[in-house]
């Protein structure tokens, strides 16, 4: 065991995480085997699938069918113990104490300076005990945020996987699948459901704004519970989609994507893409009540001062181009500022998007808005300036999404 | 809940002149002190039957002009004159000892002429050089995110007087500033014994070897300081280090201000951002809009305020300063005088430093980096009971040592490991005063975790936190704070752990007060 070769090889069995490309989810043999497109990316080192069949027709699939999307990529932390409700008070801007066991609320957490570190989901499994899934990755500052605290912090991303099945047939899939009791969960409620002798957590939450639902087991678990979904779906249309599809519901449901519609406070190189939840819409979560959590100093004293720069809007373009990554601009010539997502609702029937300007513009100033969006066209780029109206978000509202009992399609 | 306009936590002499300041000012203050009496690390105390000393902190080279000017401490009764002022003296094994007279050096006995004359040069320098720093001691760190007008006039005064120096003594100061002190030594003297002596000077206090990079800014510290005006200067208050913390205790008195002793304040309120006031650790609670702590910042933030009302990342910050001491403090009763090599009696009074050589100190520091003390220790030796008889009794004699180097976190732990640095540190002084072992009557010894405490100075660090360039001046504490206050509204800082730091100079808890001062000003 000791010529080169051999030392080579385990050193290189020891290195199994970095030799591997993008590393498989549990769903993965059922997404390989669906997957016609092979149109992957990476979603934080996971093999995800941007889309799987028909980008169109998936994204329709989460509108008038039942949606199947794999969500174990998204970082998850158990966060457990006596003093997991202050701790997670102290880190995040909303107040943990108004989030009853059984519920979910969407929240975002901040650095010093009140920059936005990452936003995500907080599930309260019981009185002590959370789930916190996001899109970066925070264990440092997870760790060092609970120094005074009696909690104990874990990441779970690789154990848990997750599901979202979004989309209007969506309850009665679950039904189907004999998910007993699911229809009692209103909007933001989770429970515990029995799946194959262990457990499954079902959350009437998702990132769509349609009827919709996700699904947290031990990956052990995982293909055993896609397949009792996909079974029992049969009738119900149930589809599995990829990302694409995904971020037009999102859109029009006028839900933000850390670093895709704002850059993570630890992940900008530039100081002024820095954002504080004003700047992107999340000042709504700020509980300046609530006792101290990080960056409240810095946020209300941006808040005294004046000095928050930025706002991120909701526009309604005229035309039906997407004005996807284009300028905004002032009476057609002052910059002032870029959209980070854009498309044709085809729900809306609007062209929409979300865009961060810089204020004034979008917050007391919202008339003369243009955008400048280049079309291409058999490679030329043919330049439209088109009007936008600041418009309040969500660009759409189902009521199917809050209806109780949950609509049986 | 009575209260007070501010309440200051910790009554070492940076808290007393914080207080005693704000109490001039009219505000009526409130100092509580965990310990049976005042002072901190800057105390009299009686270590055996009949002998006193000063208890941590032994020579006073640094109290600052402005303090000793604003609190009238030489009516208070504190004594510094020049005639007061004690040498600084290199012991030797064999041969005759060096002795820098006055103020650091103005002269030197036992020097060649040729050394004397390097020296008379190289002090020059070093007082210019540390002279340009000295005003900085007296104000608040420039503020990077926004600077004042003071500020700047602050900082183009510095420039003027880096530009005064002419441009070749100019671009030395910035070539040297963050040198060594091992090698500029080198550069400029030859004798073992001098090299020695200021090797250990600068990095006395500190986790440094004279070889570690920028340990030079040690000695400036050092140099910065001055007693009746005179850079460099030292002396044995008498009646000890106590003596200070008297006299600006009845300058605080006298001042209106309250001190109660035995008081440990166990939490600090605050409430929406803000502190209200403090709670004692027997439940008491006092309430106040200002509260100074004068204890360390580590202590302060991570124990009396918690780091549930503070950010993550300032935690975090205050979480890595380093402080961990890495200096031990000896004392002895012994029951006649210690006979030092080549020592006439009539230098007893003179502060005796066994630092024989720069490779010495660096040799001694080294094990310090592995978490072992010094087999052959240095130390800075006083006897202060002949400056002050009152300290021993009749014929007997007290020694007071700072001694280095001893890890705060020692590998093998101090509980087994003191008795054996005592041993080492017994065995250096038997090397250097023959017969001193026999006449030791009592013997003190205090580790950085005795340190730690019985003077409530996390990490046995006596400056709060290493006094290094990465912990200096805007630094100070942690970077984004050094102005001495606080991400709590009405929280101040006052101690060592803040700019300039530590040695009984009482420029932190004037810096503190001057900043309250100038904040309700502005308001």
């Amino acid at each position: 065991m000791d010529t080169v070769a051999d030392k080579v090889a385990l050193r290189r069995a020891a290195q199994g995480h970095f030799s591997t490309w993008r590393i498989d989810t549990p769903f993965q043999p059922r997404l390989a085997e669906l997957s016609r497109t092979d149109d992957w990316y990476s979603w934080a080192g996971y093999r995800a699938p941007h889309s799987l069949w028909d980008e169109e027709l998936e994204y329709f699939a989460i509108r008038s069918q039942a949606a199947l999307f794999d969500i174990s990529p998204m970082t998850k932390y158990r966060v457990e113990g006596p003093d997991a409700e202050a701790f997670l008070n102290r880190l995040t801007l909303r107040d943990v104490s108004k989030l009853k066991p059984g519920r979910v609320h969407y929240t975002a957490w901040c650095d010093d300076e009140g920059f936005v570190l990452d936003d995500g989901t907080l599930f309260r499994l019981s009185a002590d005990r959370f789930r916190l899934c996001c899109q970066e990755r925070h264990l440092p500052w997870l760790l060092d945020s609970a120094v005074g605290f009696e909690v104990s912090v874990e990441e779970e991303t690789e154990q848990v996987a997750g599901l979202a099945l979004q989309g209007p047939t969506s309850f009665a899939v679950l039904r189907e699948a004999g998910f007993a009791g699911v229809e009692k969960l209103k909007v933001f409620d989770l429970a515990e459901f029995d799946h194959e002798g262990g457990k499954v957590v079902i959350s009437r939450t998702g990132f769509t704004g349609d009827l919709g639902y996700e699904l947290f087991v031990e990956r052990d678990l995982a293909l055993s519970l896609w397949d009792r979904l996909v079974k029992a779906g049969e009738l119900r249309g149930v589809r599995a989609i990829g990302y694409t599809a995904l971020n037009r519901a999102r859109t029009e449901a006028g839900l933000i994507v850390a670093n895709a519609d704002f850059v993570t406070s630890e992940h900008a190189i530039r100081a002024n893409r820095l954002r504080m939840p004003d700047e992107i819409g999340l000042g709504f979560m700020v509980d300046a009540t609530k006792g101290h959590f990080n960056g409240r100093r810095a946020i209300l004293e941006a808040r005294a001062r004046g000095k928050l720069r930025h706002v991120l809007v909701g526009l309604e373009i005229e035309g039906n181009v997407p004005a996807e990554h284009a300028i905004v601009y002032h009476k057609k010539h002052k910059e002032v500022g870029l959209v980070s997502a854009a498309l044709w609702s085809p729900m809306a029937k609007k062209n929409i998007a979300l865009a961060s300007l810089e204020r004034p513009f979008g917050d007391t100033i919202t008339d003369d808005l243009w955008v400048e969006i280049y079309a291409m066209r058999e490679l030329q780029y043919q330049k439209l300036m088109k009007r936008a109206k600041v418009v309040q978000r969500p660009f759409i509202k189902l009521d199917r999404r809050t209806a109780n009992p949950p609509a049986d399609f | 809940m009575t209260s007070f306009d501010c309440i200051v936590v910790g009554g070492g002499h940076n808290g007393l002149v914080a207080a005693a300041l704000l109490g001039k000012s009219g505000r009526k203050v409130l100092v509580l002190e965990a310990a049976a009496e005042v002072g901190g690390a800057a105390r009299t105390e009686e270590f055996a039957p009949g002998f006193r000393t000063s208890s941590l902190a032994h020579v006073l080279n640094r109290l600052h002009p402005d303090v000793v000017k604003e609190l009238d401490l030489e009516r208070h009764g504190l004594r510094l004159k020049r005639d007061a002022f004690i040498p600084s003296i290199a012991l030797v094994k064999v041969g005759s000892p060096l002795i820098l007279q006055g103020a650091y050096g103005e002269s030197l006995t036992g020097a060649s002429a040729t050394e004397q004359t390097s020296w008379r040069g190289m002090r020059a320098q070093l007082l210019r050089y540390a002279d340009i720093l000295k005003p900085f001691l007296s104000r608040r760190p420039p503020d990077l995110g926004g600077l004042s007008l003071g500020e700047t006039a602050a900082l183009g005064q510095m420039a003027l007087a880096l530009k005064r120096l002419g441009k070749e003594d100019m671009r030395d100061f910035l070539r040297v500033l963050l040198m060594n002190v091992a090698d500029l030594l080198d550069e400029q003297l030859s004798d073992d014994r001098l090299k020695g002596l200021l090797a250990f000077d600068a990095v006395l206090g500190a986790h440094l070897g004279p070889r570690s990079p920028t340990s030079l800014l040690g000695l400036y510290y050092r140099l910065a300081g001055e007693i009746a005006g005179e850079a460099g200067a030292q002396l044995l208050p008498e009646g000890g280090m106590g003596a200070v913390v008297s006299a600006i205790g009845a300058a605080a008195a006298k001042a209106g201000v309250t001190l109660r002793t035995g008081a440990a304040v166990g939490r600090i309120l605050v409430e929406n951002g803000r502190t209200t006031g403090v709670v004692l650790k027997t439940g008491e609670e006092i309430g106040a809009a200002i509260v100074i702590s004068a204890t360390d910042p580590a202590t302060t933030f991570l124990d009396l305020v918690g780091p549930r009302d503070l950010d993550t990342g300032f935690v975090r910050k205050v979480s890595n300063i380093r402080m961990k001491g890495d200096a031990a403090k000896l004392h002895l009763a012994l029951d006649a005088p210690p006979a030092f090599t080549g020592l006439d009696a009539s230098r007893h009074k003179g502060r005796l430093v066994i630092a024989p050589s720069t490779n010495h100190v660096e040799r001694a520091f080294n094990p310090s980096k592995y978490g072992e003390f010094s087999p052959e220790p240095v130390m800075e030796i006083t006897l202060p009971s002949f400056s002050d008889a009152s300290l021993a009794p009749d014929g007997a004699c007290v020694l007071s040592a700072v001694v280095q180097y001893a890890p705060y976190a020692l590998k093998e732990g101090w509980q087994t490991g003191k008795a054996k640095f005592q041993v080492a540190i017994m065995a250096q002084l038997e090397a250097y005063a023959p017969g001193i072992g026999r006449t030791v009557r009592h013997a003190e010894l205090l580790t950085p975790a005795d340190i730690e405490a019985r003077y409530h100075m996390r990490g046995g660090h006596w400056h709060h936190g290493e006094l290094q360039a990465d912990q200096m001046l805007v630094s100070r504490p942690v970077a984004g704070w050094s102005g001495y206050d606080t991400p709590i509204a009405g929280l101040y800082l006052a101690s060592a752990g803040s700019h300039p730091g530590g040695g009984v100079s009482g420029a932190p808890g004037l810096n503190a007060a001057r900043r309250i001062l100038q904040r309700r000003k502005e308001a």
